[in-house]
């Protein structure tokens, strides 16, 4: 597994808004196959870094590769594979507001021209089950969901296409503990049976111990840390320290519980 | 990639003389399948019609939703008599088969559509003029709540509503008076210099730009320019839960979103009306010189003696009733606005459109109830 091709290979980052600078020297790879999760604080740049590799931003400097070419000028039909092969499931959502559930889970499927709609149904209703929103919800605007549901149906919608390239931010952000469960469950399944490459933003340990194979620390403009949790788990550095404190902190609440 | 393969790739039939095994074999996903994807259905479900074959699964080497959606589809949604498969195949299969059998929606035809049909508009309609004059005694109200609280009165939104509606209109009201001006005086002088009544294009100029075209020109423009973003920055203000925001902090909408737009644009229209008539003047007043001669002192010196001042009060109180009127329109419709974009897409476009068509209304209105006011017999 740990010879597995680089998926994605960014070197050398720069990002810049104005006077602010939010990545500085920034490296990361991430090899096929493997689930990557992205840990940082609040405000460190790790959704900018997503909408890097996906394209939807340019870099002040560096280079982001995908499958071997830049990102940036890369050919439009590998463009276009790779979109085809690309699910995303942004921080707030993104949902087709005018669209019902049901429409926004059909709409990449629609787009493919290659489904009928009773097949389209079928596969909108499987994922929406996978993802655990009853069926009677598929007629709502995305409006009248619930914070978690809204969750849920777009990463219902990013799973539409069986994608093989995952980008996740906050996937278990505004769920309760049991769909995290179900979501970690989700994942693990999929992965036996594609050869799924995830990046995923996470701040929930328990998802986090349970998915990733890496780990990569953003902080001080940088990716501080990258490696499995054993290996980053002891590495000097503040923010990792922090957090992990607070994993510590979490346990030993429950055993003094108990 | 899949292209050149052929749908006989996915599976084989083998006859052992007792049972006929299909194996599926390869990637049954949707990146594979592409565009296969039907006639492979197609053949699939043709086999599927002898209910002794033994379907084998076990030598698929992956299979998406998709891949297992088709089967599932191609099985006549239950599982075949003799099925061989993985376990993690069979989860997939568990969980197509635990789904509630739900149909593809139908839209379902109403039998009283054909009332519906005609109903709806009027009720639209009425809706929308009852929510309108509610809004207008609220309107009431709050001038009532700000005469006794005069300290409470929201200046700056008043102020920024100034700017942004009347400051920031200057120039394209500007460009739209002069030329409107610069044509109406030299087709109508043309007219004029056949009959040799040269001096009487004052008159027409005069009493037509400031009695009608200024005031309506002006309307119509702002309908469109500050109607339209009225509209759409409430509506974006629903999208994004923005004016939930206000109402628990205790701000009233009608406070400070609707009197300050409403007063705005009803003190920056008479202004604009004043502002386009004269550039609508001054146009017909080059065009004038440069056509018949006709010397700008001239015309400035007939203007007042040709033109009783009653048309001015005309045209600053259709301005007045009319900016009123639009900031009306745009907040009633913006605040109609579902959270969402089609909606928000839809809202602004029916506001623009109604506020146009009143503007035209109130002039009418004007036209007939002051039809003895400033013209010489
Ligand atoms: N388009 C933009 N213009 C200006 N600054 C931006 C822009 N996008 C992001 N930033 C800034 O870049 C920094 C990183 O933002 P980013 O959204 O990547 O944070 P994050 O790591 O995802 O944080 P969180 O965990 O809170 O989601 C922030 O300080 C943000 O203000
Ligand atoms: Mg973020």
């Amino acid at each position: 597994m740990n010879d597995a091709p680089y998926i994605i290979e960014i070197e050398d980052l720069q990002t810049r808004f104005g006077q602010h600078i939010v990545h500085q020297n920034l490296d990361l790879r991430v090899r096929q196959g493997e689930i990557l999760t992205l840990v940082g604080g609040s405000g460190s740049g790790k959704t900018t870094l997503l909408r890097q590799m996906l394209g939807l931003e340019t870099p002040a400097g560096g280079v982001v590769k995908i499958f071997g070419s830049s990102r940036y000028n890369c050919n439009p039909a590998l463009n276009k594979s790779i979109r085809s092969r690309t699910g995303v499931l942004f921080q707030q959502g993104a949902l087709f507001s005018a669209l019902t559930v049901y429409d926004n889970v059909a709409l990449p499927l629609r787009e493919l021209r290659i489904l009928d709609e009773q097949t389209i149904h079928d596969l909108v209703m499987v994922k929406l089950n996978m993802v655990a929103i009853e069926p009677e919800h598929a007629n709502k605007m995305p409006a009248n969901l619930s914070g978690g549901m809204i969750k849920r149906v777009s990463l219902a919608r990013a799973l539409a296409l069986d994608p093989e390239l995952l980008f996740l931010d906050e996937p278990t952000a505004g769920l309760d503990p049991e769909l995290s469960e179900s979501f970690v469950q989700l994942i693990l399944d999929m992965r036996r049976e594609l050869n799924l490459t995830i990046v995923m933003v996470t701040h929930d340990i328990d998802t986090l111990a349970a998915l990733s194979d890496r780990i990569a620390v953003l902080a001080d403009r940088k990716v501080v840390a990258a490696g499995t949790l054993e290996e980053i788990h002891h590495y000097p550095h503040p923010f990792i320290k922090n957090f992990f404190k607070t994993m510590h902190n979490k346990h030993q609440l429950i055993g003094n519980r108990e | 990639m899949n292209k050149h393969k052929s749908v006989s790739d996915w599976y084989q039939l083998v006859d052992d003389g007792t049972v006929q095994r299909l194996i599926l074999t390869g990637n049954l996903t949707l990146a594979a399948l592409d565009s296969n994807f039907r006639q492979l259905s197609g053949e699939l479900s043709r086999h599927a019609r002898n209910a002794r074959i033994l379907w084998d699964l076990s030598d698929i080497q992956r299979m998406d939703t998709a891949g297992i959606v088709l089967l599932w589809k191609v099985w006549g949604k239950k599982r075949p008599d003799t099925l061989i498969l993985r376990p993690e195949h069979e989860k997939m299969l568990k969980r197509i088969e635990s789904l509630p059998e739900t149909a593809p929606r139908l839209k379902k035809r109403n039998p009283l559509w054909a009332i519906h049909a005609i109903g709806a508009p009027f009720l639209l309609f009425w809706a929308n003029l009852s929510g309108m004059i509610m809004m207008v005694g609220q309107l009431a109200l709050d001038s009532l709540f700000f005469l006794r609280h005069p300290a409470l009165i929201p200046w700056r939104e008043i102020s920024a509503n100034l700017y942004r509606t009347g400051t920031q209109a200057l120039g394209i009201t500007a460009l739209v008076g002069f030329l409107i001006g610069v044509v109406l005086s030299y087709l109508s002088s043309e007219q004029l210099q056949m009959f040799g009544a040269d001096i009487f294009i004052v008159n027409i100029l005069g009493i037509s730009i400031i009695r009608e075209l200024g005031p309506l020109l002006a309307a119509i423009l702002v309908a469109g320019r500050s109607g339209s973003s009225m509209t759409a920055q409430l509506g974006v203000m629903r999208v994004t839960q923005e004016l939930d925001a206000l109402t628990v902090m205790g701000i009233p909408h009608s406070q400070r979103l609707i009197f300050p737009k409403i007063i705005g644009l009803g003190l920056a229209m008479p202004l604009l009306v004043l502002w386009t008539s004269a550039i609508a003047l001054i146009g017909g007043m080059v065009a004038a010189e440069i056509q018949l001669g006709l010397s700008y002192h001239y015309f400035v010196h007939t203007l007042p003696e040709s033109v009783p001042i009653g048309n001015l009060w005309l045209g600053l109180g259709k301005g007045v009733v009319c900016g009123m009127a639009i900031a009306l329109i745009a907040c009633h419709f913006g605040l109609r606005i579902k959270p969402n974009t089609e909606s928000l897409g839809e809202g602004t476009t029916t506001s623009v459109v109604t506020a146009i068509t009143i503007v035209i209304i109130i002039d009418a209105i004007f036209a007939i109830v002051f039809s003895d006011v400033g013209i010489v017999r």
